[in-house]
Protein backbone atom coordinates (compact mmCIF):
# COMPACT_ATOMS: atom_id res chain seq x y z
CA UNK A 1 0.00 0.00 0.00
CA UNK A 2 0.74 3.76 -0.61
CA UNK A 3 2.28 5.42 2.85
CA UNK A 4 0.03 7.27 4.39
CA UNK A 5 1.91 10.47 4.81
CA UNK A 6 2.75 10.64 1.18
CA UNK A 7 6.54 10.84 2.39
CA UNK A 8 7.84 12.31 -1.20
CA UNK A 9 10.19 15.92 -0.75
CA UNK A 10 8.80 18.63 -3.23
CA UNK A 11 12.45 18.72 -4.58
CA UNK A 12 12.18 15.05 -5.47
CA UNK A 13 8.73 15.64 -7.47
CA UNK A 14 10.14 18.50 -9.49
CA UNK A 15 13.33 16.71 -9.96
CA UNK A 16 11.38 13.70 -11.63
CA UNK A 17 9.00 16.40 -13.65
CA UNK A 18 11.85 18.53 -14.96
CA UNK A 19 13.65 15.46 -16.03
CA UNK A 20 10.74 14.04 -18.23
CA UNK A 21 10.20 18.26 -19.03
CA UNK A 22 13.67 18.65 -20.51
CA UNK A 23 14.17 15.19 -21.64
CA UNK A 24 10.71 15.63 -24.11
CA UNK A 25 10.91 18.98 -23.89
CA UNK A 26 14.07 18.59 -26.26
CA UNK A 27 12.53 16.65 -29.15
CA UNK A 28 10.12 19.24 -30.11
CA UNK A 29 13.97 19.69 -32.12
CA UNK A 30 12.94 16.59 -34.01
CA UNK A 31 9.45 17.99 -34.66
CA UNK A 32 10.40 20.81 -36.13
CA UNK A 33 12.69 19.61 -38.43
CA UNK A 34 10.22 16.98 -39.36
CA UNK A 35 7.57 19.15 -40.18
CA UNK A 36 9.80 21.62 -41.98
CA UNK A 37 11.06 18.95 -44.17
CA UNK A 38 7.64 17.74 -44.80
CA UNK A 39 6.67 21.46 -46.59
CA UNK A 40 5.07 23.35 -43.33
CA UNK A 41 6.46 26.47 -42.92
CA UNK A 42 8.02 27.98 -40.27
CA UNK A 43 4.86 29.69 -38.64
CA UNK A 44 2.78 26.42 -39.37
CA UNK A 45 5.42 24.80 -37.31
CA UNK A 46 5.52 26.38 -34.69
CA UNK A 47 1.39 27.24 -34.66
CA UNK A 48 1.23 23.37 -34.34
CA UNK A 49 3.46 23.06 -31.33
CA UNK A 50 1.87 26.17 -29.57
CA UNK A 51 -1.72 24.85 -30.14
CA UNK A 52 -1.67 21.29 -30.48
CA UNK A 53 1.08 20.38 -28.23
CA UNK A 54 -0.02 16.78 -28.13
CA UNK A 55 3.70 15.29 -30.00
CA UNK A 56 1.91 12.08 -31.68
CA UNK A 57 -0.76 14.07 -33.19
CA UNK A 58 1.29 16.77 -34.16
CA UNK A 59 3.84 14.24 -35.83
CA UNK A 60 0.63 12.81 -37.60
CA UNK A 61 -0.34 15.27 -39.05
CA UNK A 62 2.58 16.51 -40.71
CA UNK A 63 3.19 12.72 -41.90
CA UNK A 64 -0.51 13.00 -43.73
CA UNK A 65 0.10 16.36 -44.96
CA UNK A 66 3.79 15.19 -46.30
CA UNK A 67 1.98 12.25 -47.79
CA UNK A 68 -0.68 14.23 -49.95
CA UNK A 69 -3.65 13.92 -47.99
CA UNK A 70 -6.70 15.95 -47.09
CA UNK A 71 -6.54 18.47 -44.55
CA UNK A 72 -9.80 17.17 -43.17
CA UNK A 73 -8.26 12.96 -43.25
CA UNK A 74 -5.25 14.30 -41.88
CA UNK A 75 -6.75 16.62 -39.20
CA UNK A 76 -8.78 13.49 -38.39
CA UNK A 77 -6.09 11.57 -38.01
CA UNK A 78 -4.20 13.74 -35.59
CA UNK A 79 -7.49 13.99 -33.63
CA UNK A 80 -7.99 10.28 -33.43
CA UNK A 81 -4.50 10.20 -31.59
CA UNK A 82 -5.23 13.10 -29.34
CA UNK A 83 -8.85 11.63 -28.52
CA UNK A 84 -6.31 9.01 -25.49
CA UNK A 85 -6.06 13.02 -23.68
CA UNK A 86 -9.57 12.67 -22.62
CA UNK A 87 -9.00 9.72 -20.87
CA UNK A 88 -6.19 11.08 -19.54
CA UNK A 89 -8.24 14.10 -18.40
CA UNK A 90 -10.65 11.85 -16.46
CA UNK A 91 -8.04 10.12 -14.23
CA UNK A 92 -6.25 13.24 -14.09
CA UNK A 93 -9.06 15.68 -12.74
CA UNK A 94 -9.88 12.87 -10.27
CA UNK A 95 -6.04 13.71 -8.75
CA UNK A 96 -5.96 17.40 -9.35
CA UNK A 97 -8.81 18.37 -8.17
CA UNK A 98 -8.77 21.13 -9.69
CA UNK A 99 -11.64 24.51 -9.41
CA UNK A 100 -13.41 24.54 -12.62
CA UNK A 101 -12.03 27.87 -13.34
CA UNK A 102 -8.42 26.77 -13.70
CA UNK A 103 -9.87 23.79 -15.44
CA UNK A 104 -9.79 25.55 -19.14
CA UNK A 105 -6.27 26.66 -18.46
CA UNK A 106 -4.92 23.48 -17.08
CA UNK A 107 -6.18 21.40 -19.81
CA UNK A 108 -3.71 22.01 -22.95
CA UNK A 109 -1.59 20.59 -20.36
CA UNK A 110 -3.17 17.54 -20.52
CA UNK A 111 -0.68 15.07 -22.12
CA UNK A 112 0.83 11.33 -21.77
CA UNK A 113 4.14 13.02 -20.21
CA UNK A 114 1.85 15.30 -17.38
CA UNK A 115 -0.27 12.33 -16.81
CA UNK A 116 2.51 10.01 -16.44
CA UNK A 117 4.22 11.84 -13.64
CA UNK A 118 1.12 12.86 -11.92
CA UNK A 119 0.12 9.07 -11.71
CA UNK A 120 3.33 8.25 -10.31
CA UNK A 121 2.95 11.14 -7.31
CA UNK A 122 1.35 9.32 -3.78
CA UNK A 123 -0.28 12.70 -2.62
CA UNK A 124 -2.26 15.74 -4.30
CA UNK A 125 0.37 17.82 -3.50
CA UNK A 126 2.73 16.45 -5.41
CA UNK A 127 0.50 14.98 -8.29
CA UNK A 128 -0.09 18.98 -8.62
CA UNK A 129 3.65 20.26 -8.48
CA UNK A 130 4.64 17.08 -10.71
CA UNK A 131 1.96 17.81 -13.27
CA UNK A 132 2.59 21.48 -13.51
CA UNK A 133 6.20 21.62 -13.43
CA UNK A 134 6.20 18.81 -15.93
CA UNK A 135 3.29 20.73 -18.26
CA UNK A 136 5.41 24.31 -17.74
CA UNK A 137 8.86 23.11 -18.38
CA UNK A 138 7.64 20.97 -21.46
CA UNK A 139 5.71 23.55 -22.81
CA UNK A 140 8.10 26.53 -22.93
CA UNK A 141 11.07 23.77 -24.46
CA UNK A 142 8.83 22.12 -26.47
CA UNK A 143 7.94 25.27 -28.03
CA UNK A 144 11.42 26.82 -28.27
CA UNK A 145 12.93 23.32 -29.75
CA UNK A 146 10.28 23.17 -32.08
CA UNK A 147 11.15 26.78 -33.86
CA UNK A 148 15.36 26.02 -33.25
CA UNK A 149 14.45 22.34 -35.32
CA UNK A 150 12.29 24.47 -38.01
CA UNK A 151 14.97 27.02 -38.45
CA UNK A 152 18.00 24.24 -38.54
CA UNK A 153 15.96 21.76 -40.35
CA UNK A 154 17.88 22.63 -43.69
CA UNK A 155 21.86 22.37 -41.78
CA UNK A 156 20.27 19.00 -40.05
CA UNK A 157 19.92 17.08 -43.41
CA UNK A 158 18.11 13.88 -42.85
CA UNK A 159 16.97 13.53 -38.73
CA UNK A 160 17.10 9.65 -39.31
CA UNK A 161 20.83 9.07 -39.54
CA UNK A 162 21.12 11.00 -36.10
CA UNK A 163 18.60 8.28 -34.70
CA UNK A 164 16.20 11.16 -33.95
CA UNK A 165 13.16 9.25 -34.59
CA UNK A 166 13.66 6.70 -31.67
CA UNK A 167 13.55 9.46 -29.83
CA UNK A 168 9.65 9.25 -29.68
CA UNK A 169 9.25 5.29 -28.87
CA UNK A 170 12.07 5.53 -26.35
CA UNK A 171 9.83 8.36 -24.42
CA UNK A 172 6.86 6.33 -24.87
CA UNK A 173 8.41 3.06 -23.31
CA UNK A 174 9.65 5.44 -20.26
CA UNK A 175 6.56 6.32 -19.52
CA UNK A 176 4.77 2.96 -19.61
CA UNK A 177 7.07 1.13 -17.73
CA UNK A 178 6.24 2.44 -14.20
CA UNK A 179 2.16 1.81 -15.38
CA UNK A 180 2.48 -1.81 -15.70
CA UNK A 181 3.04 -3.81 -12.28
CA UNK A 182 0.37 -6.20 -12.71
CA UNK A 183 -0.71 -9.18 -14.67
CA UNK A 184 -3.66 -7.19 -15.38
CA UNK A 185 -1.85 -4.17 -16.65
CA UNK A 186 0.92 -6.51 -18.56
CA UNK A 187 -1.94 -7.97 -20.27
CA UNK A 188 -3.30 -5.02 -21.36
CA UNK A 189 -0.31 -3.78 -22.36
CA UNK A 190 0.38 -7.10 -24.50
CA UNK A 191 -3.04 -6.83 -25.75
CA UNK A 192 -3.07 -3.09 -27.32
CA UNK A 193 0.66 -4.13 -29.14
CA UNK A 194 -1.01 -7.15 -30.99
CA UNK A 195 -3.93 -4.48 -31.91
CA UNK A 196 -2.05 -1.61 -32.16
CA UNK A 197 0.33 -3.24 -35.36
CA UNK A 198 -2.11 -5.69 -36.59
CA UNK A 199 -4.81 -3.46 -37.38
CA UNK A 200 -2.16 -1.20 -38.47
CA UNK A 201 -1.98 -2.42 -42.26
CA UNK A 202 -5.61 -2.10 -43.06
CA UNK A 203 -7.42 0.70 -40.90
CA UNK A 204 -7.38 4.31 -41.54
CA UNK A 205 -4.15 6.28 -39.63
CA UNK A 206 -4.87 6.63 -35.86
CA UNK A 207 -7.66 4.53 -35.70
CA UNK A 208 -6.07 1.48 -34.86
CA UNK A 209 -4.61 3.56 -31.74
CA UNK A 210 -8.15 3.77 -30.59
CA UNK A 211 -8.73 0.05 -31.76
CA UNK A 212 -5.93 -0.70 -29.39
CA UNK A 213 -7.53 1.31 -26.21
CA UNK A 214 -10.06 -1.29 -26.07
CA UNK A 215 -8.02 -4.15 -24.97
CA UNK A 216 -8.57 -2.48 -21.06
CA UNK A 217 -12.92 -2.51 -21.28
CA UNK A 218 -11.76 -6.06 -22.69
CA UNK A 219 -9.64 -7.25 -20.47
CA UNK A 220 -11.64 -5.86 -17.56
CA UNK A 221 -14.60 -7.79 -18.78
CA UNK A 222 -12.58 -10.79 -19.35
CA UNK A 223 -10.99 -10.59 -15.50
CA UNK A 224 -14.72 -10.13 -14.30
CA UNK A 225 -15.98 -12.85 -15.99
CA UNK A 226 -13.02 -15.22 -14.29
CA UNK A 227 -14.02 -13.88 -11.20
CA UNK A 228 -17.34 -14.36 -11.25
CA UNK A 229 -16.34 -18.30 -12.04
CA UNK A 230 -14.05 -18.77 -9.43
CA UNK A 231 -15.00 -16.59 -6.72
CA UNK A 232 -13.45 -13.67 -4.89
CA UNK A 233 -10.57 -15.30 -4.02
CA UNK A 234 -8.44 -14.11 -7.25
CA UNK A 235 -6.09 -11.23 -6.23
CA UNK A 236 -3.38 -10.62 -8.58
CA UNK A 237 -3.95 -7.49 -8.99
CA UNK A 238 -3.08 -5.81 -5.20
CA UNK A 239 -2.10 -1.89 -5.95
CA UNK A 240 1.32 -0.38 -5.08
CA UNK A 241 3.68 -3.01 -4.23
CA UNK A 242 6.93 -0.47 -4.81
CA UNK A 243 9.08 -0.71 -7.63
CA UNK B 1 -4.54 27.62 -47.25
CA UNK B 2 -5.48 23.35 -47.04
CA UNK B 3 -2.30 23.20 -44.21
CA UNK B 4 -3.86 25.85 -42.49
CA UNK B 5 -7.70 24.31 -42.21
CA UNK B 6 -5.75 21.12 -41.04
CA UNK B 7 -3.99 22.85 -38.64
CA UNK B 8 -7.07 24.72 -36.89
CA UNK B 9 -9.16 21.87 -37.19
CA UNK B 10 -6.77 20.01 -34.93
CA UNK B 11 -5.98 22.28 -32.49
CA UNK B 12 -9.68 22.79 -31.89
CA UNK B 13 -10.40 19.10 -31.75
CA UNK B 14 -7.42 18.14 -29.62
CA UNK B 15 -7.86 21.06 -27.45
CA UNK B 16 -11.46 20.23 -26.77
CA UNK B 17 -10.70 16.38 -25.98
CA UNK B 18 -8.27 17.23 -23.69
CA UNK B 19 -10.91 19.74 -21.73
CA UNK B 20 -13.52 17.26 -21.87
CA UNK B 21 -11.48 15.03 -20.09
CA UNK B 22 -11.23 17.61 -17.33
CA UNK B 23 -14.63 18.63 -17.07
CA UNK B 24 -16.80 14.93 -16.86
CA UNK B 25 -18.19 15.64 -13.54
CA UNK B 26 -16.43 13.63 -10.24
CA UNK B 27 -19.69 11.51 -9.21
CA UNK B 28 -19.15 9.76 -12.50
CA UNK B 29 -15.70 8.52 -11.64
CA UNK B 30 -15.96 7.48 -8.27
CA UNK B 31 -17.59 3.95 -9.48
CA UNK B 32 -14.65 1.29 -8.93
CA UNK B 33 -14.76 0.11 -12.54
CA UNK B 34 -14.40 3.67 -14.15
CA UNK B 35 -11.23 4.10 -11.75
CA UNK B 36 -9.81 1.11 -13.03
CA UNK B 37 -10.98 1.47 -16.54
CA UNK B 38 -9.56 5.23 -16.58
CA UNK B 39 -6.07 3.62 -15.44
CA UNK B 40 -6.00 0.71 -17.73
CA UNK B 41 -6.81 2.96 -21.21
CA UNK B 42 -3.13 4.84 -20.77
CA UNK B 43 -1.17 1.68 -20.42
CA UNK B 44 -3.05 0.61 -23.70
CA UNK B 45 -2.81 3.40 -25.54
CA UNK B 46 1.27 3.95 -24.36
CA UNK B 47 1.95 0.39 -25.03
CA UNK B 48 0.24 1.07 -28.80
CA UNK B 49 1.71 3.82 -29.52
CA UNK B 50 5.57 2.42 -28.45
CA UNK B 51 4.72 -0.37 -30.56
CA UNK B 52 3.54 1.55 -33.84
CA UNK B 53 6.09 4.42 -33.76
CA UNK B 54 9.13 1.20 -33.48
CA UNK B 55 7.80 -1.21 -35.97
CA UNK B 56 5.62 1.08 -38.43
CA UNK B 57 6.67 3.36 -41.38
CA UNK B 58 3.04 4.87 -42.35
CA UNK B 59 0.52 1.87 -42.34
CA UNK B 60 3.57 -0.33 -43.39
CA UNK B 61 5.56 -2.52 -40.56
CA UNK B 62 9.03 -2.60 -40.42
CA UNK B 63 11.91 -4.08 -38.90
CA UNK B 64 14.54 -1.17 -39.04
CA UNK B 65 17.75 -0.16 -36.55
CA UNK B 66 14.61 1.71 -33.97
CA UNK B 67 13.80 -1.87 -32.41
CA UNK B 68 17.75 -1.87 -31.47
CA UNK B 69 17.05 1.54 -30.25
CA UNK B 70 14.22 0.80 -28.08
CA UNK B 71 15.78 -2.68 -26.82
CA UNK B 72 18.23 -0.24 -25.83
CA UNK B 73 16.22 1.78 -23.63
CA UNK B 74 14.57 -1.08 -22.47
CA UNK B 75 17.81 -2.00 -21.03
CA UNK B 76 18.66 1.63 -19.71
CA UNK B 77 15.03 1.22 -17.73
CA UNK B 78 15.60 -2.09 -16.04
CA UNK B 79 18.77 -0.73 -15.27
CA UNK B 80 16.90 2.05 -13.61
CA UNK B 81 18.36 5.45 -15.67
CA UNK B 82 17.33 8.68 -15.64
CA UNK B 83 14.16 9.47 -18.28
CA UNK B 84 16.85 11.57 -20.27
CA UNK B 85 19.87 8.30 -20.26
CA UNK B 86 17.04 6.37 -21.67
CA UNK B 87 15.87 8.20 -24.78
CA UNK B 88 19.52 9.13 -25.57
CA UNK B 89 20.71 5.36 -25.32
CA UNK B 90 18.11 4.73 -27.86
CA UNK B 91 18.51 7.60 -30.08
CA UNK B 92 22.32 6.69 -30.11
CA UNK B 93 22.27 3.32 -30.40
CA UNK B 94 19.36 3.97 -33.57
CA UNK B 95 21.87 6.13 -35.09
CA UNK B 96 24.91 3.61 -34.24
CA UNK B 97 23.36 0.82 -35.87
CA UNK B 98 22.25 2.75 -38.65
CA UNK B 99 26.13 4.40 -39.57
CA UNK B 100 26.99 0.53 -39.40
CA UNK B 101 24.92 -0.65 -41.80
CA UNK B 102 25.66 2.36 -44.05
Amino acid sequence: MRSEDGGKPDAAVVRDALGVGVAVGLSGFAFGVTSVGSGLTLLQTCALSLLVFTGASQFALVGALAGGGNPFTAAAGAFFLGVRNAFYGLRLSQLLALPRAVRPFAAQWVIDETTAVALAQPTRRSVRIGFTVTGLTLYVLWNLTTLLGALGADAIGDTDAWGLDAAGPAVFLALLAPMIKTTTERVVAGLAVVLGLGLLPVLPAGVPVLVAALAAPAVLWAEGRRRARTGPAEDDDTVGEGR
Amino acid sequence: MNIWIAIGLTAVGCYAVKLIGLLIPAGLLERPLVQRLAALLPVALLAALTAQQTFADGRVLVLDAKAAGLAAAGVALLLRAPFLLVVAAAVLVTAGVRAMAG
